[in-house]
């Protein structure tokens, strides 16, 4: 049974629609930056941050909240876009992706804007990150602690080895207070997973490692939603959520080019991007 | 002759002097830091009794966390608690924390900035039998070079524990050196301790002021001797244990290189980027002034008996008479 009714589907998808829009907007602006990621995984960011997260934008410190470790920090935009449209700051800021002085850090960074929780960017070490969050909530509030911790991945990343450490970690202390979603693209810097380091049978190993494994299409709301659902109510393991996206969704001539992983859209391709999202 | 103000043990000169490993003093200064404040969590990479973090691991198991031998996640599980307000020791063998584990040192606990305590064991050549895969000599270059980085080489057991509880109290990113083999104790349970607060252990017993020597780690005892041998012949020396290395205590050296004119430095590391660098680059700053940086010069370890290997870098007795014989004939330059 699904927690959530159409009409906020419907919601998330326009909200995700205006952050893609937002991605675009500050990539061409700063002239530098990702693009596939942060355009795959809009909707499960819109998810998050305005359904299934708890967390209050006015208090980013607050006691209680739900913890995202954005591990694949060069994916930024999106996370940088859908906390300014859940008011953690004024829209306006995107403009300074990038840029000296801006609180938006090319890669997060955790002293410059608050809301973030940790400095992120080298690969395959937010894992590690997000356990030892895991665990030390556990010291203090024991294992039926409300307070869940959010580790998101690229599958890229996943080929370093720190991922798997910490996997055996999190699957020998079953962290049921971890939720990992990994952005499921199957492109990396060089080209296709599969050719550059093939990752399957993924699913087979992240639960070998111990984990809950849920397999979702990335850009269905209800099957996002549902999958973190599912994850907080499986108590005796860590969950991963296998997001299988389409890299740049959103703009059909982008969509599924590893070409689109390092770099921003021109002035041109932005606007002729962004007309066709607000057809939508 | 020693400096009285700090306690220093006075049978340090005799050859029945009372050793112990430094290990063992981070050993029984992480349960006191345990003791007095519970947000102190131990990690380990399957070196649990080897690293003596046991004894903290045997009184406090719900703080403990082993994490196999995996020293990257070790450095990035343990910012993870720094995150959440814990103060993380985490502990392997140097070579490998902060040898292996750099990238996640330098990104996830100083860059982020969390109180993650990194203890590096078994550093030195005088970790001996195990060979030159094993004797991390380049430790201090790689940590004291990461900013907010804290870094600390206590010359024996008492230092050791009292820098363990010292660094607990501290929010900032800090490696802590250590060794494997029993060592003179230099200090008593009654010798101060300051992080960044370099200490003065023997002043000349005869007015001349003929140089000047920074060391730090197990060898200020061999430092020591060897000091003890030329104020007997009448050439006065001062020695300061510089347990500090980052913050220096920049105080300390100009003070020196004033009264002294002349610098050597002592240390069981690379002479790059280790202790003798840390000092040069303060000196070049407030007071240049002739020195010598005397280390391991540019290669890498093996095997053999600690005592044979510090021979053979000239850092027993013997060899540090004889760079302080090579330092004298330097000129000395007074500001």
């Amino acid at each position: 049974m699904t927690s959530i009714t159409p009409k906020r589907v419907a919601e998330i998808e326009t909200i995700a629609r205006d952050i893609r829009i937002d991605i675009i907007k500050m990539l061409a602006n700063a002239g530098t930056g990702h693009t596939a990621g942060p355009l795959g995984m809009a909707d499960v960011f819109a998810t998050l941050y305005f359904h299934s997260m708890k967390h209050d934008a006015s208090k980013p410190e607050w006691n209680e909240r739900d913890m995202l470790v954005l591990s694949n920090g060069h994916i930024a935009p999106v996370l940088y876009a859908t906390m300014a449209h859940a008011g953690y700051f004024d829209r306006s800021v995107l403009d300074t992706l990038r840029e000296f002085g801006s609180p938006l850090q090319g890669h997060p960074h955790r002293e410059y804007l608050p809301g973030i929780e940790t400095s992120s960017g080298p690969l395959g070490s937010g894992l590690s990150q997000a356990v030892g969050m895991a665990l030390a909530n556990r010291i203090d509030n024991g294992k039926t602690s409300g307070k869940f911790f959010f580790c998101l991945m690229g599958d890229g990343e996943t080929n370093e080895g720190q991922i798997w450490e910490a996997a055996m970690l999190a699957g020998k202390e079953k962290l049921g207070n971890l939720i990992c979603i990994v952005d499921r693209n199957n492109i990396q810097i060089d080209g296709h997973t599969e050719d550059v380091m093939p990752l399957e049978p993924y699913k087979d190993k992240w639960e070998a490692f111990g984990f809950h494994v849920i397999d979702i299409n990335g850009h269905d709301i209800e099957e996002i939603a549902d999958a973190v659902d599912q994850g907080r109510a499986v108590f005796e393991k860590p969950t991963l959520i296998l997001a299988h996206t389409i890299s740049s969704k959103g703009v059909s001539e982008w969509e599924r080019i590893p070409e689109w992983h390092g770099k921003p859209p021109t002035p041109e391709q932005a606007e002729k991007a962004i007309a066709g999202l607000m057809d939508k | 002759m020693l400096n009285s103000k700090l306690n220093l043990n006075e049978d340090l000169f005799d050859p029945e002097c009372k050793k112990t490993a430094t290990r063992d003093g981070f050993g029984a200064g992480l349960v006191a830091a345990a003791d007095a404040d519970e947000s102190v969590v131990g990690l380990c990479c399957d070196l649990t009794e080897s690293t003596r973090m046991h004894h903290f691991a045997e009184k406090y198991p719900e703080r403990f966390v082993e994490i196999g031998v995996a020293e990257q996640n070790l450095a990035s599980v343990g910012s993870g608690m720094a995150a959440m307000g814990k103060i993380p020791f985490i502990a392997s063998y140097a070579m490998f924390n902060p040898g292996r584990n750099w990238e996640q040192i330098r990104t996830t606990v100083a860059y982020n900035n969390v109180p993650v305590k990194i203890v590096g064991g078994h550093a030195g050549i005088s970790v001996a039998q195990d060979g030159g895969t094993h004797q991390a000599v380049e430790d201090i270059a790689i940590t004291r070079v990461i900013p907010r980085m804290q870094v600390i080489y206590p010359c024996d057991t008492h230092q050791a524990k009292l820098a363990t509880e010292a660094i607990a109290q501290t929010n900032a990113p800090t490696y802590i050196r250590l060794a494997k083999q029993k060592t003179p104790e230099v200090t008593t349970e009654k010798t101060p301790f300051e992080i960044g607060r370099a200490q003065v252990m023997w002043e000349p017993t005869t007015k001349s002021l003929s140089l000047g020597i920074i060391t730090a780690g197990p060898v200020t005892h061999a430092v020591l001797q060897a000091v003890r041998h030329f104020d007997e012949k009448g050439i006065g020396m001062r020695v300061l244990n510089m347990h500090t290395i980052k913050p220096i205590d920049k105080q300390a050296i100009s003070d020196m290189a004033r009264d002294c004119g002349r610098i050597l430095t002592v240390e069981e590391h690379q002479r790059a980027g280790g202790l003798g660098s840390a000092v040069a680059e303060t000196l070049t700053d407030i007071c240049p002034v002739p020195m010598r940086i005397h280390g391991i010069d540019d290669v890498f370890g093996e095997s053999g008996t600690a005592d044979e290997l510090l021979h053979k870098h000239g850092l027993d007795t013997e060899g540090i008479i004889s760079q302080i014989e090579n330092i004298l004939k330097l000129k000395v330059c007074k500001f």
